[in-house]
């Protein structure tokens, strides 16, 4: 039986379709209407309410956490202030990436850590030897992101906070209509918007707090196809789509390296001893065998593939995670692991793994397109991530 | 001081105006666009006429946005923002209603409940159209060949053509010469049985002409907007964020950003013209700005009547321009609302609302209202399409307000006794009377109404007797007799002098493509 998070009550009585899919083994609505469209129009336009509670969420206290924290993530965890957040990879030994998640220092010695797969084995693991408390708080603790231009307006109603004074990636607790909650000025979209932790058992009035004050607004309830819509044009990878945790992979092909998935800004070049510092160091050096960049795939080539056979273009309105082939002159040089139609931008976007040296921005790839059960190519252009990056982004 | 020199001067910042003015800039042509108001976008503009309130004034849906120009000019990135504006419902009046969903699950669904023959009919229907689209959407960005012309240029382009009507095979190229001479009524008569579904799909067809849905003509009108639907991929059809004004400023910024300037406030009373060639623009100021490119976004009678002297021209063009039809034939009226309007067919808050709501009971419904045009009144009951922009967008109202957009037709420009204000307020008021039959709590919600009859169309936008379309989309005046023959291909008789507005093939709605094959013609001819 899959489980359920603590909004379900709520959300389950709006999906329209039933169109139920899996995350983290909890059962999450793709979308709530049929399909995304306007789900997604809400993220770029008004404000997107998601429930991302089956985030792995973990609370680190004690003397040692800061020192467990810096040990296990690549950023630096002295840097790190008191009400900032980092988003941040964790790698092996050898520097391959084990999850990517974000890290609140809620005050000196407590961190809030948030992570795709589980991570309590490997907290633990790194935890050998200090003095420190972790707390798996994955399911007393409910999550909602509120994502959007006017996410800011719907929030600064509900919370006696000043939400103007809330930075980009700070954490705040406040209320919302008297609900204790812990709001991050973060998300998953490359849009102005939030991310609100709530105890488990207040998660009901919270959304209907956010729904009641949001209304006004255009507040939308929406599902994963739209936030991977949003993340794909914001350039934001994903576990087990875009890359393999090096603890799941199954031949060591499969792992990567942070600088081979567009996170090498995350590795200082001056932070001392952490998992994966020696690898990297190396690979610093040495330069990166793959890139992830994105891929803008070219119109009018793709337009004429279907137009052979009098058919309009085929675009789903849905973002697809398959292993696309992607070459140059003929050879194939890497993949593209997701994609979709981008609204906001008019073009059909792609994220992809390239070989060295073809992921330089600027370059003319191929790649594989089914049009009509015959495979074709079409032409698309490496484009540094993110595509899509507003200022409100970080306003 | 001396006045800067333009390479092209584009009259009127329409969206064509402004479409053609990116595409010279982009090409290096220094280019200056002047328009009469303090704002560009002609018709597509978004103003606060109540505070607080945004009104996309008189356009107010984006379909036929050419993507080629989406792309060229990357629109996206100076503001091009289309969100989706989803269903269509149809109140009746046995208080049932008629719904277009976005799912074509639920559409069917609904439809079955009224015919179960529409919903099967539907599907091939569908298919029919997404070929008589394919048929015709080449021509959209084609330069129109004239076939009376033996020029190497016109035998290249009706060839072309040929081949792709032939390639059409019997039975489509059959369907479309039904579509090119039926009433939309009499085609959709063939396909449908239910009465409020046929009247709902036939309203496409008079939009912007003065034709009623049993109209010969109309059908092909159907099929203009059905264009849309074949770029379906691209999904350019929807609500612009900020209202249509959005989509102006967009274009305007992609032209700045190639170069171009563009003066507001700048109203040209004429061409200066010196031995039949164009050399400059004289301002109602008397300021003169010279240019060795002219080139007219304004309609056809403006542009070869008003702006120039018709005494230079050829004699069988100014008669066809005499004879060129305008008609304005709808009106609009923009209401600030306090609250959501109650539709007695489906009470409360509901999906509907983010929808367009089209008041089409019946095809009867429609021929009385344009029974009534015909002889120069405005419909007592008229055919309505009706969106809600802030609960699409609500950036369009202060939170929990909301704007309604209501395109109505038909309001006669040649008003029997002419238009006043009386008459306008009147027509407000059948307007309002008649949607409170559907929404009867609407008139207690009204916190500012703006009522826009074809004269006010014309007095703000300048366009000729209101038409929105710069002239009907009627069979005579389209394609290589758009505005007149002879004179289709955005030239005109004065050297240096070109058109570029929706009075050019192909024609009106926010598409952009009149001024964009004007640009290329331009580019191709005056490099």
């Amino acid at each position: 039986m899959l489980k359920s998070t603590p909004f379900h009550p709520r959300t389950s009585a709006l999906v329209r379709a039933q169109t139920w899919r899996r995350w983290s083994g909890y059962q999450m609505a793709s979308s709530y209407d049929p399909h995304p469209d306007r789900e997604y129009a809400a993220v770029r336009s008004a404000a997107a309410l998601f429930d991302v509670s089956p985030l792995h969420k973990y609370l680190i206290g004690g003397k040692d956490a800061a020192r467990l924290m810096d040990r296990m993530i690549t950023r630096d965890v002295a840097k790190l202030k008191v009400g900032q957040v980092y988003y941040t990879p964790w790698c092996d030994a050898r520097g391959k990436v084990v999850d990517d998640g974000t890290l609140s220092r809620l005050d000196e010695a407590t961190f809030r850590l948030t992570s795709a797969d589980s991570s309590w084995r490997w907290l633990h693991m790194n935890a050998v030897g200090m003095d420190v408390t972790i707390e798996d708080v994955t399911e007393t603790v409910a999550t909602l992101a509120l994502q959007g231009p006017l996410s800011r307006d719907i929030l600064s109603q509900l919370a006696p906070y000043d939400m103007g004074k809330l930075k980009y990636f700070r954490v705040a607790k406040t209320t919302i209509r008297d609900i204790p909650v812990s709001i991050s000025r973060t998300g998953y979209t490359g849009d102005l918007g939030y991310e609100i932790w709530v105890d488990a058992e207040r998660a009901l009035p919270l959304w209907d707090a956010l729904i009641e004050g949001g209304s006004p607004y255009g507040i939308t309830p929406a599902g994963v196809w739209a936030l991977d819509i949003a993340r794909i044009e914001a350039g934001l990878i994903m576990l087990d789509v875009d890359y393999f945790s090096s603890h799941h992979a199954l031949i060591e092909s499969r792992k990567s390296t942070p600088f081979e998935i567009n996170l090498g800004w995350a590795v200082p070049k001056d932070k001392g001893p952490f998992n994966g510092r020696a690898s990297l160091a190396a690979e610093r050096v040495r330069g990166a065998a793959w890139g992830f960049v994105g891929l803008e795939i070219d119109w009018v080539s793709f337009e004429t593939l279907f137009a052979a056979h009098h058919l309009p273009p085929a675009i789903s309105n849905v973002p697809w995670r398959v292993s696309v082939p992607a070459y140059v002159g003929g050879e194939q040089v890497g993949y593209a692991t997701s994609g979709c139609w981008s609204p906001i931008l008019k073009k059909p976007l792609a994220l992809a793994h390239l070989r060295r040296p073809h992921f330089a921005p600027g370059t003319k790839v191929d790649v594989e397109v089914t049009v009509e059960h015959t495979r074709q190519r079409a032409q698309a252009t490496v484009r540094a991530l993110p595509f899509f990056d507003p200022p409100r982004k970080k306003s | 001081m001396t006045v800067p020199r333009y390479d092209a001067i584009v009259i009127g910042g329409g969206h064509n105006g402004l479409v053609a003015a990116a595409y010279l800039a982009r090409a290096g042509k220094k280019t200056l666009v002047l328009e009469k108001r303090p704002l560009v976008g002609g018709a597509a503009v978004t103003e606060q006429v109540f505070p607080g309130f945004k009104y996309s004034v008189f356009s107010y849906v984006v379909s036929l946005l050419r993507p080629e120009i989406i792309r060229d000019l990357d629109l996206p990135k100076h503001g091009l923002q289309i969100l989706p504006l989803e269903s269509t419902v149809t109140p009746l009046d046995n208080g049932d209603y008629l719904a277009g969903w976005a799912d074509a699950d639920e559409t069917r669904e609904e439809l079955r409940r009224h015919s179960k023959k529409d919903a099967d009919a539907m599907a091939i229907f569908g298919h029919l159209m997404h070929h008589m689209a394919m048929a015709v959407k080449p021509i959209l960005g084609m330069i129109p060949p004239d076939p009376t012309s033996l020029s190497p240029r016109d035998l290249a382009g009706l060839l072309k053509l040929g081949r792709h009507f032939h390639g059409l095979g019997q039975e489509h190229f059959h369907a479309l010469h039904k579509l090119m001479t039926m009433s939309s009524a009499d085609y959709l008569d063939e396909w449908f049985e239910f009465d409020a579904l046929k009247a709902t799909k036939s309203a496409s067809g008079i939009i912007g002409t003065f034709l009623g849905p049993r109209s010969p003509g109309s059908a092909y009108v159907l099929l203009h907007h059905y264009m849309g639907e074949i770029d379906g991929a691209f999904r350019a059809w929807g609500f612009q964020k900020g209202g249509t004004g959005a989509i102006s400023e967009s274009i305007a910024s992609a032209a700045k950003a190639q170069g171009a300037t563009i003066r507001t406030d700048a109203s040209v009373a004429q061409v200066i013209v010196k031995n039949g060639r164009a050399t400059g623009v004289a301002l109602t100021t008397g300021e003169e700005i010279p240019a060795s490119l002219v080139v007219s976004g304004l309609d056809p009678r403006l542009t070869f009547t008003r702006l120039i002297d018709p005494k230079g021209l050829p004699g069988d063009l100014v008669d066809g321009i005499r004879r060129y039809k305008f008609r304005g034939s709808s009106g609009k009226v923009n209401l600030a609302l306090s609250g959501l309007p109650d539709f007695t067919c489906m009470p409360g808050f509901g999906p509907h609302l983010r929808g367009a709501i089209s008041v089409s009971p019946s095809v009867d419904y429609l021929e009385r209202a344009y029974d009534d045009a015909k002889y120069g009144e405005f419909s007592r009951h008229p055919y309505m399409d009706v969106v809600i922009p802030s609960m699409i967008d609500p950036g369009m109202a202060p939170p929990g307000k909301h704007v309604m957009s209501i395109f109505v037709q038909y309001a006669p420009f040649n008003l029997n006794g002419g238009w006043n204000e009386a008459k306008r307020e009147a027509f407000g008021d059948a307007v309002v009377g008649t949607l409170a039959r559907y929404a009867p709590n609407l008139p207690s919600l009204i916190l500012h109404r703006q009522v826009l009859t074809p004269d006010d169309i014309e007095r703000i936008t300048g366009l000729t007797e209101g038409n929105i379309f710069q002239g009907e989309l009627a069979l005579q005046q389209l394609f290589f007799l758009r505005p007149v023959p002879k004179w289709a291909k955005y030239k005109t008789p004065i050297e240096g002098y070109w058109q570029c507005g929706a009075g050019t093939h192909p024609g009106g709605g926010i598409m952009g493509a009149s001024g964009r094959l004007a640009a290329l013609e331009i580019l191709k001819r005056a490099p």
